[in-house]
């Protein structure tokens, strides 16, 4: 297969403009004829709905949650970049498109990244307008921070909650374009399958998750909005519900799955603490800005603390290793998310984690609270502070900036991180690869469109902070609502979708012979279980370090995994009733073999870069061997149960030159 | 810990509820939605029907979650949502009642789950600011004084997850509708449309069927978000001016 990335001509900065003067258009009494299906209402699935409704298409929008504000974009913390470069410390549209394909260690297409940075300023802006109640200055102006991989503060943020309060923003704006009548919503409504008329997306199967029952929807084109796949790790930061089945049934209805080994782990999550563990929970990366990582130096502190005779504040300054700050010493505790990680595992393989487990390090705020401390009393003119005061103002500013995510670890984790350092762990938070799409966000599938997470289209082998939101929105409000007409102009006399066509029929019926099987294995494993199973082998052997071996060794286990999954899983009652389990049961099952293709993938690329670290390719140092020559492409996966089939798209650069990254 | 549960059943919107009550051994770092999973493996092990709940991020931050603990919504901790309840709040032996939120705008999917979207249609009848995207100008054109965005940022931190509404005698719905009118008044973007918003959005709260306030501020105890009744104030006064004007 020939994969044409469809990047438009010329210079990088103009592309994005020269492709919106000349993309064909729909007229406005054609869009009132033409149908969009979107699934998906977090960032992306709902500016996407909202924009294209706005523009006149009748759009037709699904969620399996009970209400679109909950998609799991809801959850992000820290905040969103743009080049807005208000902080003017030399901040622009160049450096934050170099930022993130170097971040990325030059695994991502840069038309598409050149773009996202291009629109992201537009995005500041729209959400402004809609009321998104971002952090200010005292002069009303709007506040920035900075995150890991880079050094300039271009991070918008709404406390530790911008992801809700994005996402609100542009659930209000579909909510408006529901009650004008240009988009129908459908909540608790959960896409099965993807139909094809003609090699066209056309519809989609739809389980109504309280009735269940299976509807059919037409439309001329069909959008997935739907997330991303760390939960085929079990444990992740990912809601509980997020799953890949949308883009996997996609998959395996010919579209391709690009880099699915690009997962990423990030550095700052509450370490886990026992065995019925639901969920890991992070904690904003935006914390590195003010805290310091660190283990003891020396091993009988190291076992003083876990058998708990003595606290971390007893182990005195010289006695630590802030091991960030010494690996990397421009970049610190700043370092990017993969950096970081790999250095806590570090650490932490050297037997100097800091908890029972041994799994775990210290994040610690003394420092800042000091600092902040004193600049507190300074500003308020008091002489000479004491300790105590000094404390309490510093304590009152780290409170402001990270009040919630304070109160979220002391609800956790029953200690409070303003007396005592946080423990952290990496864990898997987010996935880089995705939907296989090209310049218009469309797949190899005609008429199918991928936006936010579930593509793999802007973050290469490794997401920067804060770079998640803007890609979302980038997407939903200011890339789809363009090149959706380079499919759609084509499609103006193409009449409404006849929803009872044998195509429907056919795909309506493998969606029904599934759940019948399902629910009439009855055997002895919860679908819980099996999925932990699952989480565990994904981990161990393609978690933060992989290698060859374990890697062969995992795409056995979890083979034997899936015939354990269809042998032996019990899903309780029926199909047509509200079946949590049998929801459960439908999106673990594509796990299963979205678990197996990850593999596939790690073990064809035989190179470190990003989030993807194999042992085999290390240098002297331990950091990792990025191998331009060889695999300088995007794989792009088809599913085939016995052989996967690899597509590779070449990656070009052209604006910036490939180095070895460092953060030294 | 050794813990009897009394959890609400009920099949289908339709049938008629009750109570049925378990066993569980829970330890204390789990959370109450973790000790609800054991629950519930331990049920599909004997081939029993699990309890459905509404859950998603276990971070008190989706609103989907959403029990009441002995007589409690989300449970006896302050400023917490169910999710982010940990069984050290409790003790070996205790008795826990859990039942799902209740109001007639809510009805019961099954067990612990209702149907809040009474909710999604309060906000399309207003909750937004009617800005096409692409019509924005420069996101700092308009300075907004820092305390005015934070106390607008206070009332948007609502999850909408209803606890206000299972909280209060009447079912009102009032916290939840006060909390985005007033995060939307409070800044200048929302001006335009100040006047209709309130009266639309208090005029689909009626007709969705929840209460009257009666002041007796449940709701703001119950908020796992701590929502100020001070708000349901601001609304009032806003929809009386916005009512007045208008006619
Ligand atoms: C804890 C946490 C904190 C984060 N913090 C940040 C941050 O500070 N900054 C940042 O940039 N990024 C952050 N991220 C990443 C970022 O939040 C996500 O990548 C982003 O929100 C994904 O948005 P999305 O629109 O692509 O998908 P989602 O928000 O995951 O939405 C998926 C939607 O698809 C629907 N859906 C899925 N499958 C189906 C189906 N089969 N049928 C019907 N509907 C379906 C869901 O109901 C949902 O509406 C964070 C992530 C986590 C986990
Ligand atoms: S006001 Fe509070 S209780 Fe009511 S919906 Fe919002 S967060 Fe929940
Ligand atoms: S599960 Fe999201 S708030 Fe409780």
């Amino acid at each position: 297969m020939e994969l044409d990335s469809k990047i438009p001509p010329g210079p990088i900065a103009e592309k994005w403009t020269r492709f919106r003067s000349t993309v064909p258009l729909v007229a406005p009494q054609n869009k009132r004829r033409l149908e969009v299906i979107v699934v998906g209402t977090g960032l992306a699935g709902a500016s996407a709905a909202a924009s294209l409704g706005e523009l006149g298409y009748h759009v037709k929008c699904f969620t399996f949650h009970d209400s679109p504000r909950r998609a799991h974009s809801i959850a992000a913390q820290g905040g969103i970049n743009a080049a807005k470069n208000y902080a003017n410390d030399g901040d622009s549209i160049f450096r934050l498109f170099y930022d993130t394909i170097k971040g990325g260690d030059y695994r991502a297409r840069e038309a598409n990244v050149h773009r996202m940075a291009e629109v992201s300023v537009n995005i500041i802006d729209q959400c402004v307008a809609q009321g998104v109640p971002f952090a200010r200055e005292y002069g009303g102006l709007l506040e920035n921070r900075s995150f890991g991989g880079v050094q300039v503060s271009r991070t918008f943020y709404a406390r530790g909650q911008t992801g809700q309060q994005l996402l609100l923003g542009a659930y209000s704006a579909l909510s408006r374009q529901i009650s004008l009548g240009s988009v129908k919503m459908y909540n608790r409504h959960e896409m099965m399958d993807l139909v094809l008329v003609d090699g066209k997306a056309r519809g989609i199967i739809v389980r109504n998750l309280v009735t269940g029952k299976l509807e059919r929807f037409g439309a001329h084109a069909v959008i997935l909005a739907t997330g991303g796949y760390g939960n085929v790790y079990y444990l992740s930061t990912n809601a509980m519900g997020s799953n890949v089945s949308a883009a996997w049934k996609a998959v395996k209805r010919g579209a391709l799955m690009a880099n699915p080994c690009f997962t990423q782990i990030h550095p700052t999550c509450i370490p886990v603490s026992g065995d019925y563990q639901s969920k890991l929970t992070l904690m904003s990366e935006s914390l590195r800005n003010d805290g310091r990582v660190w283990v003891p130096k020396k091993m009988e502190d190291v076992h003083a603390i876990r058998e708990k005779k003595k606290k971390a504040t007893d182990i005195p300054e010289e006695d630590r290793d802030y091991y960030l700050e010494r690996m990397y010493p421009s970049f610190g505790n700043l370092v990017p998310r993969d950096v970081a990680s790999r250095a806590a595992k570090k650490v932490c393989d050297e037997g100097r984690g800091v908890n029972a487990t041994g799994l775990a390090v210290y994040l610690d705020f003394a420092s800042a609270i000091e600092r902040f401390g004193k600049s507190q009393a300074n500003v308020k003119g008091i002489q000479n502070p004491d300790a105590a005061t000094i404390r309490k103002l510093g304590e009152a500013v780290i409170s402001e900036k990270y009040g919630n995510l304070f109160e979220m670890y002391e609800k956790i984790v029953g200690e409070d991180p303003y007396k005592t350092p946080m423990m952290i762990y990496p864990a898997i938070h987010y996935t880089m690869g995705g939907l296989w799409v090209d310049y218009n966000l469309e797949t190899n599938i005609p008429g199918l469109f991928a936006l936010g997470e579930c593509n793999f289209s802007d973050h290469g082998a490794n997401r920067l902070g804060a770079s998640a939101l803007m890609q979302g929105l980038a997407d939903g409000y200011f890339v789809i609502p363009y090149t959706i007409g380079t499919f759609l102009s084509k499609e103006i006399r193409t009449p409404a979708t006849d929803t009872a066509s044998p195509e429907f029929d056919k795909v309506e019926k493998d969606v029904r012979d599934r759940i019948d099987h399902l629910l009439s294995v009855q055997g002895k494993q919860s679908v819980e279980s099996l999925h932990r199973q699952l989480g565990k082998i994904m981990w161990d052997h393609c978690g933060m370090a992989r290698n060859r071996e374990g890697l062969e060794q995992a795409r056995i286990q979890i083979r034997q995994l899936r015939d354990t999954f269809w042998k032996e899983v019990y899903v309780p009652g029926k199909a047509l009733e509200f079946n949590p389990e049998l929801d459960k049961a439908n999106r673990v099952a594509d796990f299963m073999e979205l678990g197996e293709m990850l593999v596939v993938d790690a073990l064809d690329r035989n190179e470190s870069c990003g989030g993807h670290f194999r042992e085999e390719y290390q240098d002297s140092e331990g950091e990792a061997l990025r191998r331009d020559d060889l695999y300088a492409y995007v794989s792009a996966w088809a599913w085939n149960d016995s052989n996967m089939e690899l597509t590779k798209e070449a990656l070009k650069f052209e604006n910036v030159e490939l180095k070895s990254r460092s953060y030294k | 810990m050794k813990l009897t549960l009394k959890v609400w059943r009920q099949a289908d919107p339709q049938a008629k509820g009750r109570f049925e009550t378990f066993s569980v051994n829970a330890n204390e770092h789990m959370s109450f939605l973790e000790m609800f999973d054991v629950l519930n493996e331990e049920l599909l092990a004997e081939k029993k029907e699990p309890i459905a709940f509404d859950h998603d991020c276990r971070e008190g931050i989706c609103g989907a979650c959403s029990m009441v603990i002995n007589g409690q919504a989300h449970g006896p901790l302050g400023g917490t949502t169910t999710c982010q309840l940990h069984m050290r709040h409790f003790k070996d032996g205790d008795i826990i009642v859990v039942e799902p939120f209740r109001a007639s705008a809510f009805p019961v999917i099954k067990d612990l789950v209702v149907d809040r979207s009474s909710f999604d249609r309060i906000i399309q009848a207003g909750g937004f600011i009617s800005v096409n995207t692409g019509q924005a100008p420069d996101g700092n054109a308009i300075p907004v004084e820092r305390d005015k965005a934070g106390a607008a940022f206070d009332a948007a931190a609502c999850i909408g997850c209803g606890a206000c509404v299972a909280a209060c005698p009447n079912a009102s719905a009032m916290l939840f509708t006060a909390a985005k009118v007033s995060h939307l008044a409070l800044l200048p973007q929302g001006q335009i449309e100040r006047k209709t918003r309130v009266k639309n959005m208090v005029n689909q709260m009626d007709i969705e069927g929840f209460g009257k306030c009666s002041n007796t501020y449940a709701c703001e105890a119950e908020c796992p978000k701590e929502i100020s009744v001070d708000y349901i104030a601001r609304m009032n006064r806003e929809y009386f001016a916005a009512v007045i004007a208008g006619e």
